[in-house]
């Protein structure tokens, strides 16, 4: 069968395809972006007519999927974990509705938050809402778990986590690839009422999804994804989740003498839990992530055995591990090269030169002056980077669409006028809510909407945003006389400080929106222009 | 044969164009590959790095370990510097000269020469120089390649072949160009090892 080389986001979209799927669902965040950008590229899911369409944010893509699997087919949701956050209410409930196609949730974690606000640990979530879940060591386990996950879904009717990390999800390796599935014909639920989550109905789904618990479990025991490898030195027993087990064994290139549990799929096996706390003298638990399985092999009281790991500072707290933390945890001695010279500076990631964001920040930098420092709440998106040098222009990024909303808070408790800057995908993510807030309230704020016409930061995917603000914020009922069309470059600086002046000092809601297109996204589609 | 390989530069110059070249004539020899990359926010003119691996063997880890390197193979001065932890005591550092400077304390070049030429085992040439000497100025990251060549129990050949792979839709023109530069970097490789 043909090997492909492909990052382990790449793996899952082509394991998808393999696996019968019909409709991709996704809003961009690193390191989960791969997914679809692949499923778009992709020759074969154009053929077989699959969807694969960004959605406006994490929540509607998540309901999109589970109308599909309503509907009778395979579907895939993908997202960065704290999209999972914005997507929770639908996934939560979808464990309550069940599925009718299969419905394979993908959450790609970011430990060490390289490019992330928090390291919240996706698997949580699987244990909250009682579901399978998938955590792949490597790409070829990725392709394959995307591909039999739906298999699963449809067979425990409830949708199924697939939880990856940074590193597996851009990761290139070779990866073979399985039969390749028809999509399903599709078809109504059995139970016409499956989905309707009526008080008494969702009873009735909730007692059935605590009475699959013990199936759930059974398939783990029995599931090719988790191995018991046994080894002679029983002083230690070693439970490595997901990508965990690779670091480990880069440790053992003879093989590992000590008993291991490699553990890719949730719950727990308890059978094998059990074996290696019998055999075993101490545990030490390596999960790339939160101290999930630890915590529950230690207990509340923590009176058993002595299991190692995040909590008792064998590993570090908080970061993605490596080999060479794992070889420490053990005990083994690996030798690091020299040490970086101090003249080795640090490179942060800075606006590109000529983004109209720079722009942008110079003329309201210098238009607020007049009101002092403390009031400028930003979002998630290029833009961020204003927090750095030159501009030190924001005092907040929280999550997607906090900008508008934590500004008008601002302004309730006295501040004004306070600014929000939000990105153009950002604002038709999740802060068009916040701007009818705003609207219904008349806040005193002034809302920056830096529009430069793509999903800039996570490599320039289609805004839904294009060509519509205006509009919209004219729909939420801002006043059209204080929405002002600007163009941040620098020629214009003193005209479109003095907007934003003006704006500042109206006592209402006003929206500025500065339009460039993002150059990196303007280069690219020179380039592919000339190509045709 | 095992080789680890610490790809090292500024978002933007080009080192996921080594790394796939590289890839790709492994692959087509049947060997194993693992290959971590940054994507995301660091790209924006942040500092970049890629864990290349390549072996006969099964590769477990995509990062590689600390101390385990075989080359770090960076097409910045400063950057070759910072993944020195990973360089094992018989590895090289094989480094363009030229600086990318887009930071306000940037390092004294002398001083950062100074550091290079001190390495035991290193290989530093100017690659845009190199690349622009052959009139293709943008090639500086195949020249940089070529200097690695001889290092990576990969034929020229294979890498030619590669090349051809990655850039035949973009027309023999720029393959012949990659392929030229390519091996300008070897030969200025081979003239600093004789």
């Amino acid at each position: 069968m043909q090997k492909l080389v492909l990052l382990g986001d790449e793996a899952i979209a082509q394991g998808a395809i393999d696996g019968g799927i019909s409709g991709f669902y996704a809003y961009p965040g690193t390191p989960s972006t791969e997914v679809m950008e692949y499923a778009q590229r992709s020759k074969e899911a154009q053929q077989k007519g699959i969807k694969n369409t960004w959605s406006a944010n994490e929540k509607t893509a998540m309901e999109s999927a589970l109308g599909m699997s309503y509907a009778g087919k395979r579907a895939m949701v993908q997202m960065k974990h704290v999209g999972l956050n914005v997507a929770a209410d639908a996934f939560v409930n979808a464990s309550i509705t069940g599925v009718n196609g299969g419905l394979i949730v993908v959450s790609a974690d970011d430990p060490s938050m390289h490019s992330s606000q928090n390291e919240q640990d996706s698997r949580f979530y699987g244990d909250f809402a009682m579901i399978p879940m998938l955590e792949p060591s490597n790409q070829q386990e990725a392709y394959d778990m995307a591909h039999v996950g739906f298999e699963l879904s449809e067979k425990f009717n409830v949708p199924v986590l697939l939880r990856i990390t940074t590193r597996l999800a851009h990761s290139r390796s070779g990866v073979k690839r399985m039969e390749q599935l028809e999509q399903l014909k599709g078809s109504l639920p059995k139970d016409p009422r499956q989905f309707v989550l009526l008080p008494a109905i969702a009873r009735k789904n909730y007692k059935k999804l605590l009475n699959i618990q013990p199936a759930l479990m059974e398939a783990s025991e029995n599931s090719k994804y988790n191995k018991y490898l046994d080894g002679n030195d029983k002083t230690i027993g070693i439970i490595a989740c997901g990508i965990a087990y690779n670091y480990l064994m880069e440790n053992f290139p003879n093989g590992c003498p000590y008993p291991i549990i490699k553990l890719s799929q949730y719950p727990i096996p308890k059978s094998y839990v059990e074996r290696l706390y019998n055999d075993c003298d101490e545990i030490l638990v390596l999960e790339d992530g939160y101290p999930i399985v630890e915590e529950k092999l230690r207990g509340f009281l923590n009176t058993g055995k002595t299991v190692n790991g995040r909590l008792n500072g064998k590993l570090p707290r908080d970061g993605e591990l490596n080999p060479n933390l794992v070889a420490k945890s053990l005990g083994i001695n690996i030798i690091e090269g020299n040490n970086s010279p101090e003249m080795v500076m640090g490179r942060p990631p800075s606006l590109c030169a000529g983004c109209g964001h720079r722009d942008m920040y110079n003329a309201l930098n210098e238009a607020i002056k007049p009101y002092g420092e403390g009031r400028v709440f930003a979002d998630i998106g290029c833009y961020t980077l204003g927090a750095l040098a030159p501009f030190n222009a924001i005092n907040s990024c929280v999550d997607m669409g906090a900008s508008i909303t934590m500004a008008i808070g601002a302004a309730d408790a006295g501040l004004v006028p306070a600014v929000a800057v939000i990105g153009d995908s950002t604002f038709t993510h999740s802060g068009m809510t916040g701007l009818l807030d705003a609207v219904i309230r008349n806040s005193p704020i002034t809302v920056i909407i830096s529009d430069n016409s793509t999903t800039g930061m996570t490599g320039g995917q289609d805004s839904h945003a294009l060509g519509r603000i205006p509009e919209i914020c004219k729909g939420l009922g801002v006043d059209p006389e204080h929405i002002k069309i600007i163009n941040p470059l620098k020629k214009y600086h003193e005209e479109n400080t003095k907007i934003i002046a003006d704006e500042l000092a109206h006592h209402g809601v006003s929206v500025v929106i500065p339009q460039r297109e993002c150059i990196q996204t303007a280069a690219r589609r020179k380039r592919a222009a000339r190509k045709n | 044969m095992k080789t680890d390989i610490i790809l090292a530069g500024v978002g933007g110059q080009g080192i996921l164009t080594i790394a796939a070249c590289i890839g790709l004539a492994a692959v087509e020899k049947n060997l194993h590959l693992k290959q971590a990359e940054v994507h995301g926010m660091s790209q924006r003119g942040g500092d970049v790095q890629s864990h290349l691996r390549i072996s006969d063997q099964e590769i477990f880890s995509d990062l590689i370990p600390k101390g385990h390197a075989d080359i770090i193979l960076s097409v910045e001065p400063m950057e070759a510097l910072r993944y020195l932890p990973f360089l094992s005591k018989t590895g090289y550092v094989i480094t363009n000269t030229v600086p990318f400077n887009n930071i306000p304390n940037y390092p004294d070049l002398d001083d950062l020469n100074k550091q290079i030429e001190a390495l035991p085992n290193k290989i530093a040439i100017n690659a845009d120089k190199i690349a622009k000497d052959i009139g293709s100025s943008r090639s500086s990251n195949i020249v940089m390649l070529g200097a690695a060549s001889s290092f990576l129990k990969i034929k020229i050949e294979d890498l030619e072949n590669a090349l051809h792979q990655m850039f035949d839709r973009k027309g023999e023109e720029i393959v012949n160009m990659n392929i030229k530069a390519l091996h300008a970097g070897k030969d200025a490789a081979a003239e600093l090892m004789k």
